[in-house]
């Protein structure tokens, strides 16, 4: 195999003999069949059903929260419990631009990705006072914080919530929903890419150094707390985009509805099961979560007990989940973010 | 001048059910550094669990307790030994994510059971008698007995730490638990018996709680937050911190729904903010976090 797609990490040549890759062919397949993907599901307006496109989007959207949760969990350390904060942030910030301020709700699906970004922000410099466990639990209190001052103003409909159906009427249907599909992709397949690119940067570095051990992350001059807040703050601007967009499709959102412990609930057994911590993993969770809710759709919550039992399951068994398996298995990597040294077959050999 | 003293004792009685549910959680915590999410779940488990004892042996639900908290110690036991102790590590995520699996499945499945219908413990008059003050001021018979119960309860759970021989095991799995081992504790049979403990008391909290009110399958995660904000305030492993946590919480709750009745909560969450902000440790903290 040539050396084209390798990338050189140091600025100085890279020794004789030796080459530092991160892209594999594996990889090269991989990101090409994600293009192809991205390609297909961006057609779909053309030829498919109103239904294929709704699951579609309900997929992608929930592949953006999963992967933004693995940022946060998986390579931030932030075991956040409350992130429904920012989906319902987000969507009750596509109410106040869209049918508030008669924004146009595309535009103010982006707008909403802002605010969570910025209310992140400050809400960090309280969390971040507490650690491991006080800190889950803490985010979601203000979650919950955010629920109730919601459900108290009478000017976003109070307890019983609020419709944006007419601003959507205006919208021709066609348009409708192929725009919401469109942002859809840009969430979902954006926020891998976004993951992927962002792991293979300096920051991505710092990420694992610090997921390593922080006190030497420290040392070696790596700002933890810095990293970490911007960690939370991507993350959250992640969650109140897809937060937006849900309730773009849902149409009606309620504080109880918008807030709900079980958008992090879904997306964290999402993530463990795929694997904590890996990119490919909330991919895999995600299509695992669609194909047993799907199967199980007659038995009421019985696909959540299962999902939960399999989340436990994964959580004693094999903690890395199953890519992590993979991965340790059979050395496989989609979207390698990791860096390998090469022996050349074809330089020749130092005495 | 009686809504502003009726305000505060609703607060001091509220306090105690608070107090009751959140004792289990600071014990878990002060033993073997565990959140369990589950908690609130378990409280509503050991509410329903009261009330299938009632429908068939047509106990009373105090009486129930007989068959309740051996019950729930037992589960208590089990989940610890044979799930939760296998989490427990240097890495805080895995019991936190199994527990939160707990939660989940508790909660589904009291809902297939069940179905999200609204239940109560009927316990007859006692539920419902109150006793004169002075003037226009009652207090209820039964919110002052579990506020009674709580105070006794944090002063077992005192004695249970300092004078009995497993109090000595759980503070020193609590201290260091490699020393512990040297010293010839088995803890992973301490730290069952620690979630036993918790899960009984959680149980006690469930069905007092189903007596006073209504509950449904999804009330859990309500309570495990009330637990957490009361422990945290109080601060970390001291159970009469515990105490004036749940305390404070109930009464900044009361003077919330007294002025708005939208604001209750939020003012019980404000409460637990501002701890947060000034004293992140809590008012009272013992056990260090490693």
């Amino acid at each position: 195999m040539s050396t084209m797609a390798a990338e050189s990490v140091h600025s100085a040549p890279p020794a004789p003999g030796f080459a530092v890759v991160r892209a594999t062919r594996t990889s090269r397949i991989a990101l090409t069949l994600l293009a192809a993907l991205t390609a297909l599901l961006a057609s779909l307006p053309w030829w498919a059903e109103a239904s294929t496109m709704r699951t579609a989007s309900e997929f992608l959207y929930y592949l953006a929260l999963a992967q933004m949760w693995n940022l946060l969990a998986g390579y931030g350390g932030l075991g956040s419990f409350g992130q429904q904060a920012f989906v319902g942030l987000g969507g009750y910030a596509l109410v106040v631009f869209s049918l508030k301020f008669g924004l146009d709700p595309f535009f103010s699906v982006l707008l909403g990705g802002l605010v969570c970004g910025v209310i992140a922000m400050p809400v960090s410099k309280l969390l971040f006072r507490l650690h491991g466990a006080y800190f889950a639990v803490g985010t979601w209190v203000a979650a919950e914080v955010f629920r109730l001052l919601v459900a108290n103003m009478s000017w976003l409909g109070g307890g019983s919530g609020v419709s944006i159906t007419t601003v959507m009427q205006r919208i021709d249907d066609w348009w409708r929903d192929a725009a919401t599909l469109w942002i859809a992709i840009a969430l979902g397949i954006g926020s891998l890419l976004a993951v992927f690119l962002l792991l293979r940067s300096r920051l991505g570095l710092g990420l694992t150094a610090v997921r390593d051990s922080e006190a030497a992350a420290e040392s070696i001059g790596i700002s933890v707390p810095r990293l970490k807040f911007w960690v939370y703050v991507i993350a959250a601007a992640g969650f109140g985009l897809a937060g937006a967009l849900i309730f773009l499709t849902k149409l009606r959102i309620s504080p109880d509805s918008a807030f709900a412990i079980n958008w992090t609930i879904t997306v964290v057994f999402i993530v463990v099961i795929g694997g904590l911590g890996t990119i490919e993993g909330p991919l895999i969770g995600t299509a695992l979560y669609f194909l047993l809710r799907d199967t199980l759709s007659d038995y009421g919550s019985w696909y959540l007990i299962v999902f939960g039992a399999l989340a436990i399951a994964v959580m004693l068994l094999m903690r890395q989940g199953i890519w992590g398996f993979v991965r340790q298995r059979f050395g496989l990597e989609l979207f390698p973010v990791q860096r390998r040294l090469r022996l050349e077959a074809t330089a020749e050999r130092r005495p | 001048m009686i809504t502003l003293l009726d305000t505060l004792v609703q607060g001091l009685l509220l306090g105690g059910l608070y107090t009751l549910t959140a004792l289990g959680l600071s014990l878990a915590f002060g033993v073997m550094r565990l959140v369990n999410v589950a908690h609130g779940d378990f409280m509503v488990l050991g509410a329903y669990f009261a009330l299938v004892i009632m429908q068939t042996l047509g106990l009373h639900p105090l009486l129930s307790l007989l068959i309740v908290l051996p019950g729930m110690a037992v589960a208590g036991y089990l989940a610890q030994r044979f799930v939760l102790d296998r989490t427990l590590g240097r890495d805080i995520l895995p019991p936190l994510l199994v527990t939160f699996g707990f939660s989940i499945i508790v909660q589904s499945a009291l809902l297939e059971v069940f179905s999200a219908d609204s239940r109560r413990l009927d316990a007859g008059d006692l539920v419902t008698a109150s006793f004169n003050v002075f003037g226009d001021f009652y207090v209820g018979w039964f919110p002052l007995l579990i506020t009674v119960l709580a105070v006794a309860m944090v002063a077992a759970m005192q004695w249970l730490f300092a004078r009995t021989r497993i109090g000595r095991a759980f503070r020193a799995v609590s201290d260091d638990q490699e020393i512990a081992q040297l010293m010839g504790i088995d803890h992973k049979h301490v730290f069952a018996l620690a979630l036993a403990v918790a899960s009984a008391c959680v149980g006690l909290a469930g069905v007092l709680f189903g007596m006073s009110t209504t509950f449904d399958p999804a009330i859990g995660p309500a309570h495990l937050i009330y637990a957490f904000e009361a422990v945290i305030i109080g601060g970390m492993g001291s159970f009469w911190g515990t105490f004036v946590g749940g305390v404070l919480l109930g009464t900044m709750q009361a003077i919330g729904f007294r002025v708005d009745p939208g604001w209750g909560v939020l003012f019980g969450h404000a409460a637990f903010l501002l701890v947060l902000l000034f004293r992140p440790s809590g008012l009272f903290p013992r056990t260090r976090d490693q």
